[in-house]
C-alpha cells in the first residue's frame, strides 16, 4: 500500500519531448509506471519511446483520449507555472512538478489558485515519488529503495535518496517516498504527507527530512504532537549553514533569525519525534 | 539580489511614490553639483547593500555645498561591514515631523504578500517585532486580485494615520505593490516614510530584494547587481551554474544536491572539522563542470582537504570522475581529497579515479571522518 500514487496511477509526462522528460519517461516507463500519454504543444500527432506513447498539444485533449490522473511537469522554470494551471484546469487530482527555479510570485498565483481547486500539486523543485515495487512518478532512482512499512517525505533530493539507500541498506521497505520539495511555496506539505501516512494502513512508520528556511518543521511537530500514532523519526539539514544565504534550493535560507535548524530540531524533539544526528543513522532510530 | 537605495527609489518614483529630489554621485565633485542644484541643505548617503549605514556614519547631513563635498570625500573613502562605498546619493533634506514603516514581503507561512506598516518607522522592522510587535499591522494580499483600496485605508487605520493623508497613503501602498509585483520583488520597502513638517508624505529611504529566480524576465534589473557583496568565487561558480557559497573552514565541498551539499557540511561539523564550502554541482554535472568547482575549490587557500560526496541520480558517477581528473591535471595540488561515489555509474567512477591518489570511502559517515583526519594533518 501507498500515498498518491500506486500501480492504478495513469500518468501524463508534460514536456515528454524535452530532454529532461523523454530521458525519465524512459527511466519511469522501465520501472513499471503506466505511462499513458505526454504533451508537448506544437508536437500532438508524434509518439515517443518506439511508438509506446502518444504525445498531445494539449492536456484537455490528452486526458480525454488516455484517462491521464495525474502528471508530471519536466518544463522550463519560465513555463512551469502556466503548465501547473493547464492540469489543474484539465481536471487532473495529481500534478507533480519538477522543474526548479520558478519565479515565487508565479507560485504565490498558482498555489492560491490551486487552493480554490480539487488539485493536488506536490513541488515544484522537487524529485516526485516513488511507491516501490509499483510506481515511480518523477526522477528518484528506483533502484535505492525495496517495498515496505516505513513512510519517506522529504524537502530535498539527493539527500532523499541517501536515505532510502540508507533503508535499503538494512533492508528496510518504503510504503511511498515523496519529495515535497525545495522551495518557499509548495503544494503538498509535511502535514499532508504525515496525515496521508497515518491513515495509510501499510505505513507503520515515518521518516520526515527538513531543512532550514520556514517553519513547515515546527508546523509539522504540532501536528505531530496532536494527531499521530504511528513513530517519526527526523532529519534536518544544514545546521552549518551561515545566516542569510540561500543554500542552493531557493527556500532554504535563514532570515531574521527564524528558520534555524536549531528551533526544528528543539520542536521536533521536544514531542517524542527522534531527530537524527547524520542520515546514516536514520535506519538505526527506526528499529 | 539586492538593489541599492537610490535604484529602489528610481522605481518606487516611477510608480508615483513621492521620493525626495536628489540624484546619485559617483566622486566628491558631483556631489558637490547636486547639492548646488538641489540648493540649501542636503543628505549625504553611502550606497553599500548592508544595514546600519546610518550608525556606521555613512549618512550625514550638509548644510552647503562644500560640506557636501567634504562630507562625499570621506564617506567615498569608507568602508562599511566590509563592503567600499563606490556612491553616495544626495538628496534634499526633509523637514521630518514623524515616522512611518511600510513594506511588502512574501509570507512563506500564508502563501501569499503581506503588506506591513508601523507607527515607529526610521528602526528595523525586524526589531520592532522582537521589541513591540503589537506596533505592526499587516494584512495579506491575494495575489490573484492585488491590493484593494480598503485594505490600505484599514492599514492606515491601523498606525492611526490621520485622515488628511489617507488619500496619499493609499497611493503610496498601490504604488509599492506595482512596484513588487512588477519586479517581482520578494520585498519592497520604505523605511522611513515619512510626514514632514509640511504635512506631505514622502519616501525618505527605499530598499528592494529581487527574485533571482524571476531575473530572466527583468533584464534591465538584472543589470543593477553589484558584485561588491559577492565574494569572487561565488561570481565565478554563478558563471557556470554552480550553487556556491564561501565559508570559514578548512575542507572543500563538492557534492551533487542542495540538501546532501548541507548535510555534507553538517555532518563534517559534527566530526569535528569545519567545511569550506557550500557547493552543489546541480543535477547531470558533466566533466567540465566538475572540474569549474574543483578550481573554485582550490582558489581558496584555507582549503586543506577536499571531500566529494556524489549520489548519482541523474549525476553520473563516471563523468564526476572524469571531471575531477581533468581537473587534477589542469591545477596540480597536493591537498588530499577523499572521494565518496554512490548510485548511477558509481563503480565506472570508482575505477577511473582507482590510479589516481586519492582516498575512498563507503558511507557518509566515512568520509567525513576522513576528510576529518587529513585536514588535520593526520595519516588514514
Amino acid at each position: 500500500m501507498s500515498i498518491l500514487v500506486n500501480k492504478h496511477t495513469r500518468l501524463l509526462v508534460q514536456g515528454i519531448t524535452g530532454n529532461e522528460g523523454l530521458f525519465h519517461t524512459e527511466q519511469m516507463v522501465a520501472y513499471g509506471t503506466n505511462v499513458v500519454a505526454g504533451v508537448t504543444p506544437g508536437k500532438g500527432g508524434e509518439w515517443v519511446l518506439n511508438g509506446k506513447i502518444p504525445v498531445f498539444d494539449s492536456i484537455r485533449i490528452a486526458v480525454e483520449a488516455t484517462g491521464a490522473n495525474t502528471s508530471v511537469i519536466f518544463v522550463p522554470a519560465r513555463f512551469a507555472s502556466d503548465a501547473i494551471f493547464e492540469a489543474a484546469d484539465a481536471g487532473l487530482e495529481l500534478i507533480v512538478c519538477i522543474t526548479e527555479g520558478i519565479p515565487v510570485q508565479d507560485m504565490m498565483r498558482v498555489r492560491n489558485y490551486l487552493d480554490q481547486k480539487h488539485a493536488r500539486l506536490v513541488g515544484p523543485n522537487c524529485p516526485g515519488l516513488l511507491t516501490p515495487g509499483e510506481t515511480k512518478v518523477g526522477i528518484i532512482p528506483g533502484d535505492i529503495a525495496i517495498p515496505g512499512k516505513v513512510g519517506v517525505v522529504s524537502r530535498s533530493g539527493t539527500l532523499t535518496y541517501e536515505v532510502l539507500y540508507a533503508l535499503k541498506q538494512v533492508g528496510m521497505g518504503v510504503s511511498t517516498c515523496v519529495g515535497i520539495g525545495g522551495d518557499p511555496i509548495n503544494g503538498t506539505s509535511f502535514i499532508d504527507c504525515l496525515s496521508m501516512f497515518e491513515d495509510d494502513p501499510h505505513t507503520e512508520k515515518a521518516v520526515l527530512i527538513g531543512e532550514i528556511g520556514g517553519s513547515d518543521e515546527e508546523k509539522a511537530a504540532e501536528f505531530i504532537a496532536d494527531h499521530m500514532t504511528k513513530p517519526v523519526v527526523a532529519f534536518i539539514a544544514g545546521q552549518t549553514a551561515p545566516p542569510g544565504k540561500r543554500m542552493g534550493h531557493a527556500g532554504a535560507i535563514v532570515e531574521g533569525g527564524s528558520g534555524l535548524a536549531s528551533d526544528k530540531i528543539k520542536a521536533l524533539e521536544a514531542v517524542g519525534v527522534r531527530v537524527a544526528k547524520h542520515p546514516e543513522q536514520i535506519p538505526d532510530l527506526l528499529k | 539580489m539586492k538593489l541599492h537605495e537610490y535604484q529602489s527609489k528610481l522605481i518606487f518614483a516611477k510608480y508615483g511614490i513621492p521620493i525626495p529630489k536628489g540624484r546619485v554621485a559617483a566622486t566628491a565633485g558631483e556631489a558637490k553639483q547636486v547639492a548646488e542644484e538641489l540648493g540649501g541643505r542636503v543628505v549625504v548617503k553611502s550606497q553599500v547593500l548592508v544595514g546600519g549605514r546610518g550608525k556606521a556614519g555613512g549618512i550625514r547631513l550638509a548644510k552647503s555645498p562644500n560640506e557636501a563635498e567634504d562630507l562625499a570625500t570621506e564617506i567615498l573613502g569608507m568602508e562599511i561591514k566590509g563592503l567600499p562605498v563606490r556612491k553616495v546619493l544626495v538628496d534634499e533634506a526633509a523637514n521630518i515631523d514623524k515616522e512611518i514603516y511600510l513594506g511588502i514581503t512574501n509570507d512563506r507561512a500564508a502563501r501569499k504578500p503581506v503588506l506591513m506598516a508601523s507607527a515607529a518607522g526610521g528602526v528595523e522592522i525586524e526589531e520592532v517585532a522582537r521589541v513591540t510587535p503589537e506596533k505592526i499591522v499587516r494584512v495579506h494580499i491575494d495575489p490573484l486580485l492585488g491590493l484593494r483600496d480598503y485594505q490600505a485605508r484599514d492599514i492606515a487605520a491601523g498606525i492611526d494615520l490621520p485622515r488628511e493623508h489617507w488619500r496619499s497613503f493609499g497611493q503610496i501602498a498601490k504604488g509599492l505593490w506595482g512596484a513588487y509585483r512588477d519586479s517581482d520583488a520578494n520585498l519592497a520597502e520604505i523605511n522611513p516614510l515619512v510626514i514632514t513638517e509640511e504635512n506631505r508624505l514622502l519616501a525618505v529611504d527605499g530598499k528592494m530584494v529581487l527574485d533571482d529566480n524571476a531575473l530572466f524576465r527583468h533584464p534591465d534589473l538584472a543589470e543593477m547587481r553589484d558584485l561588491d557583496v559577492e565574494a569572487p568565487s561565488e561570481i565565478e561558480a554563478r558563471k557556470y551554474g554552480l550553487s556556491f557559497i564561501k565559508l570559514d573552514g578548512d575542507i572543500g565541498c563538492m557534492v551533487n544536491g542542495a540538501g546532501l551539499a548541507m548535510t555534507t557540511m553538517d555532518i563534517i561539523k559534527l566530526f569535528g572539522g569545519a567545511p569550506a564550502n557550500f557547493l552543489d554541482i546541480g543535477g547531470g554535472a558533466g566533466a567540465e563542470k566538475v572540474a569549474a568547482a574543483m578550481r573554485i575549490i582550490l582558489s581558496d587557500r584555507n582549503v586543506k582537504a577536499v571531500l566529494f560526496n556524489v549520489f548519482g541520480g541523474i549525476t553520473r558517477g563516471d563523468e564526476v570522475a572524469r571531471g575531477i581528473l581533468y581537473a587534477l591535471d589542469e591545477v596540480k595540488t597536493k591537498v588530499p581529497m577523499v572521494v565518496r561515489l554512490v548510485g548511477t555509474n558509481a563503480e565506472e567512477g570508482r575505477q577511473i579515479l582507482a590510479n589516481a591518489d586519492m582516498i575512498t570511502a563507503e558511507t557518509l559517515a566515512d568520509a567525513a571522518r576522513k576528510a576529518v583526519a587529513v585536514a588535520k594533518g593526520g595519516e588514514i
